[in-house]
């Protein structure tokens, strides 16, 4: 991190974008409890959340009111995937989300995947 | 996955998000084809790597910084209400590794973008999916200039299997991409389901 005095550089350089910002946010937690796999989706259940939620919080359950993916509700509040699933995990400790994950275990059915050649032959 | 494939949360459908990984070296055009096909202008992620998330392995060529940053471009191809094709292009890079790792859990498959005139950088991509077992074809990117192979001269150059499809494509070309993921979702299906995503 560069010397707060120093204007110029508030963030560590382009590239790295504003890194300090959004895990001062997570109070510096990198665990989160639930894989919240890119392409998984989650969806605010309509409970009414505590005061305690940060406005991060509020800005994903905002993007979440429709299911959305994990990779997507990521790239809209533009907070690094990591960030975002400390916060997705909070908002599923409280169930103001939930999450549907992907089954990675084993591979869509062949109905599914007729369906996704399908699709991309009418693109 | 089971039969039925959207779930619903209360009235509401969720869709099946399916994982593509496009691969290749770094600018070979992978966002090129992303672009090409998704119908969102693609977006980005960034992971943030902290040394405590860096391998012991993956230190190697990081220099002294204490972060740094991974963005990952994806796609969508909304396919109907309840399936959504999710297009990611892999860091370039091969010292992120472990965010593949973590990109192809679950992946359908993946799209090996390989340029020509500098085949030797799909190498680690080609490598990296056959030691895991991930479906994947190699995708020739022949634009203006490029120059040009036959699928053949690509394959032996990069010691294929035999039954890992290559093909020429335009990764500018909307409808030559979407062949190509035509394709590789044909090559996943000729796999036995049993064997399960990687």
């Amino acid at each position: 991190m560069r010397d707060e005095s120093d204007p110029g550089h508030e963030w560590l350089d382009d590239e790295a974008g504003p890194v300090v910002r959004p895990y001062a946010v997570i109070g510096g937690r990198t665990k989160h409890a639930r894989q919240f796999d890119v392409v998984a989706f989650v969806v605010a259940t309509g409970r009414h959340g505590g005061g305690h939620l940060q406005p991060e919080h509020r800005r994903l359950l905002e993007r979440a009111v429709e299911p959305v993916s994990v990779a997507e509700v990521a790239a809209h509040v533009d907070l690094p995937l990591g960030v975002v699933r400390v916060l997705l995990s909070d908002l599923l400790a409280d169930e103001l989300i939930v999450v549907h994950e992907p089954d990675g275990a084993t591979r869509p059915a062949e109905n599914v995947l007729e369906a996704v050649i399908n699709g991309l032959r009418s693109l | 996955m089971g039969s039925a494939r959207s779930e619903r949360s209360g009235s509401t459908v969720v869709p099946h998000g399916i994982k593509i990984l496009i691969a290749g070296g770094f600018g070979v055009g992978k966002t090129t084809l992303v672009s090409s096909i998704s119908e969102i202008r693609p977006l980005q992620t960034e992971e943030v790597l902290t040394d405590a998330g860096i391998g012991i392995d993956n230190l190697d060529g990081l220099d002294d910084k204490s972060t740094t940053t991974v963005a990952m471009d994806f796609g969508r191809i909304t396919i109907n209400e309840e399936i959504i094709v999710y297009l990611f292009g892999t860091p370039g890079q091969d010292r992120f590794w472990f965010l593949w790792d973590e990109l192809a859990l679950g992946a359908l498959g993946a799209v090996v973008l390989a340029d020509t005139g500098r085949l030797i950088e799909c190498f680690p991509s080609v490598d990296y999916f056959e030691r895991r077992g991930t479906p994947f074809l190699v995708a020739v990117n022949c634009f203006d200039g490029a120059r040009r192979y036959t699928a053949d001269a690509v394959r032996d150059a990069l010691d294929l299997d035999a039954g890992v499809p290559v093909l020429l494509c335009d990764a500018r070309e909307r409808i030559s991409v979407r062949d190509v993921l035509i394709q590789l979702v044909q090559h996943v299906m000729t796999k036995p389901r049993q064997n399960g995503l990687n």
